[in-house]
């Protein structure tokens, strides 16, 4: 699987943290995921891979890295199954009543 | 409508992810998760009620979560019907949480379009393949497209028919292998692949048809904006939206699921350009029609002269009466049944009338059944009549063995022919014909028979057989005759009783 023009480093060992901490993290149902591999392949910020061990069903299911994850949701509209993914984002800071009248520019 | 299964999985044995990293869950908000337009589980079989049917990397279930965002994002989960097509998606009613139907193959923009003209106020999806939309249903989309009907199709195009095992799609493209085209698609022999957005972009009444793709993340956020605006469109009520979406199917193209992703970007895409072919609100120029009350339609609206107050006078000694009228096209044969139920409704009876035409509408032998009755008519089909009027020798010998026991047939003639027996019924022969000639017009041969008719069972009044003949007979001259028709016919009627009853063996009349 060749990696995505633009991606953060080189190997897995170095990959760079996108935003310091995690700003979002990814819920997979393992025995829901049908290990189809699209998430992997979508994910952004690559903190998505494909488990060694096999579920219920027969599938490898795909686990979160346990980093970079900006909690932008794209492994989310790439999977086919409704509920295998659920992602988690930081809650917004409170925004600052408006001072300066700029727009708030939304993470995705 | 939510679901609940008997047997399903225990929903603790599913397990979550065990390497989600330890987070402190009061910092994160769950932005994507299953949609509450879907079941909480799908109850279609015993086990697997938390998975789809469909294979790894199915465009399908992309699309059915697109359109499930949509439906909770626009509030319309209450109101929505989705109608599902035949093919993978078939069983997409297990899976949506809103009003379902699954219709015939090909057909579901009629069922859609039945379903919106009943239920304006709802929203109505076309979800359907290619196979179903573009080969077996082609005439049901473009019909409902031109019609303009306010529904949204989701058109999923995969180039191939996936259910039933890789057969060669209209939308297959050129050089492309399935089981009925092992060496490719030859335009020569299987013609070109249909372009279902660009046909339907060339009618005039479609309010939006886009064509997206699940090929990238870019082209699968496209496609939830597309999905969205669809159902929109519809919401506001502004017309026909049209979605075709490039889908990928790894099992049937024999590819792992990402590879088949990136099959749609580099060869789908190409042959079927993305693009947004109409995006307008269509001028529909809305012509009203005059709504007319029933009574009106039926000319049952009040009379200056009362000639409805005769209808509740006149009472009916009977609880249904059965009559069968038989002749050659031209002799008033339909007309005359049309004329009694015509009468029978002014006198409040529930009726019946069913044409049955001979081979030839001009000199071919017709007949129809007609159904007096108190009470409401089961079938129009009248086997055993109580009345038969023959208006020639053919239906006397044909009808009469039909006739109950009791029962009474008028024969359009001088008398009988000779060798004619009828045990048990009453056969008055009456040379409507003659007194019509005589009258100046063959053609009330029918009317003299109704007047026989009336005089005989005395089943209707003879004041309604005025009326109605007045409303519909609109040549002064003709009425003139028909009204002395009728007369003559109560009048053979009443100066011949007995006279031209055959007696029968059983003593019968």
């Amino acid at each position: 699987m060749a990696p995505a023009a633009g991606s953060i480093g080189a190997g897995n060992d170095e990959v760079k943290n996108m935003a310091g901490a995690a700003r979002g993290y990814v819920v997979v149902s393992t025995e829901e995921c049908k290990g189809c591999g699209l998430c992997v392949e979508s994910c952004p910020p690559h903190c998505l891979k494909l488990g060694t061990e096999l579920n219920r069903y027969g599938a490898h299911p795909v686990h979160y890295t346990g980093r970079d994850c900006t909690g932008c949701g794209i492994c989310f509209y790439c999977c086919p199954e409704p509920g295998a993914i659920t992602v988690y984002r930081v809650k917004a800071k409170p925004k600052p009543v408006a001072v300066t009248g700029g727009e708030y520019a939304p993470a995705l | 409508m939510e679901a609940k299964s008997t047997i399903s999985v225990d929903e603790a044995e599913i397990q979550t992810d065990a390497s989600t990293p330890a987070v402190n869950a009061g910092e994160y908000e769950v932005i994507h998760s299953k949609s509450p337009v879907f079941y909480d589980l799908y109850t279609r079989k015993t086990e697997l009620q938390h998975q789809t049917h469909y294979c790894p990397g199915c465009g399908h279930g992309v699309v059915h979560k697109l359109i499930a965002e949509a439906i909770e994002e626009l509030g319309l989960q209450d109101k929505t019907i989705i109608v599902s097509p035949v093919g993978c998606s078939v069983f997409a009613y297990y899976y949506f949480d809103v009003g379902n139907v699954q219709v015939a193959h090909g057909r579901a923009p009629a069922a859609a379009t039945g379903l919106k003209r009943a239920c304006p106020d709802k929203v109505v999806i076309s979800y359907q393949g290619d196979g179903d939309l573009a080969a077996i249903g082609t005439a049901e989309i473009i019909h409902a497209a031109n019609r303009g009907e306010k529904i949204a199709v989701f058109f999923v195009n995969n180039a191939i028919y996936g259910m039933t095992g890789g057969q060669m799609a209209p939308t297959t493209l050129v050089g492309q292998k399935s089981t009925t085209s092992p060496f490719g698609r030859r335009p020569g022999n299987e013609g070109f692949p249909i372009h279902m957005a660009e046909l339907l972009a060339a009618l005039e009444a479609p309010a939006y048809i886009e064509r997206v793709a699940l090929s990238d993340n870019k082209n699968i956020m496209k496609a939830r904006r597309a999905i969205r605006k669809a159902l929109e469109i519809q919401k506001n009520g502004s017309g026909f939206s049209f979605v075709e979406i490039l889908s990928p199917c790894p099992t049937i193209w024999g590819k792992d699921p990402v590879e088949a992703r990136r099959w749609v970007l580099e060869k789908m895409i190409p042959a079927f350009p993305l693009n947004v072919f109409r995006d307008r609100v269509p001028e529909i120029p809305s012509m009203e029609v005059p709504q007319r009350s029933v009574e009106e339609v039926l000319e049952l609206a009040a009379k200056p002269e009362g000639q409805n107050a005769s209808v509740q006078k006149h009472a009916h000694h009977f609880k249904d009466v059965k009559i069968k009228i038989a002749g050659f096209g031209g002799q008033g044969v339909l007309l005359l049944g049309q004329l009694l139920i015509e009468m029978g409704m002014r006198e409040g009876l529930e009726v019946s009338w069913l044409p049955s035409y001979g081979p030839e509408m001009r000199s071919g032998s017709a007949h129809c059944h007609v159904c007096l009755s108190k009470e409401r008519i089961g079938s129009p089909l009248v086997s055993r009549p109580d009345v038969l009027v023959a208006m020639n020798e053919f239906s006397l010998r044909k009808f009469a063995p039909e006739v109950v026991s009791g029962g009474l047939v008028l024969y359009n003639s001088e008398s009988l022919p000779p060798d004619f027996v009828a045990p048990g019924i009453q056969v008055i022969p009456i040379p409507a014909a003659e007194m019509a000639d005589r009258l100046g017009s063959t053609k009330a041969a029918n009317i003299v028979m109704m007047g026989a008719l009336l005089e005989e069972t005395e089943c209707l009044d003879a004041r309604t057989a005025l009326s109605v003949l007045e409303d519909k007979v609109k040549k002064v001259d003709l009425l003139e005759v028909d009204r002395q028709a009728l007369a003559a016919g109560r009048l053979f009627i009443d100066n011949n009783a007995h006279v031209g009853a055959v007696s029968q063996p059983d003593g019968f009349a």
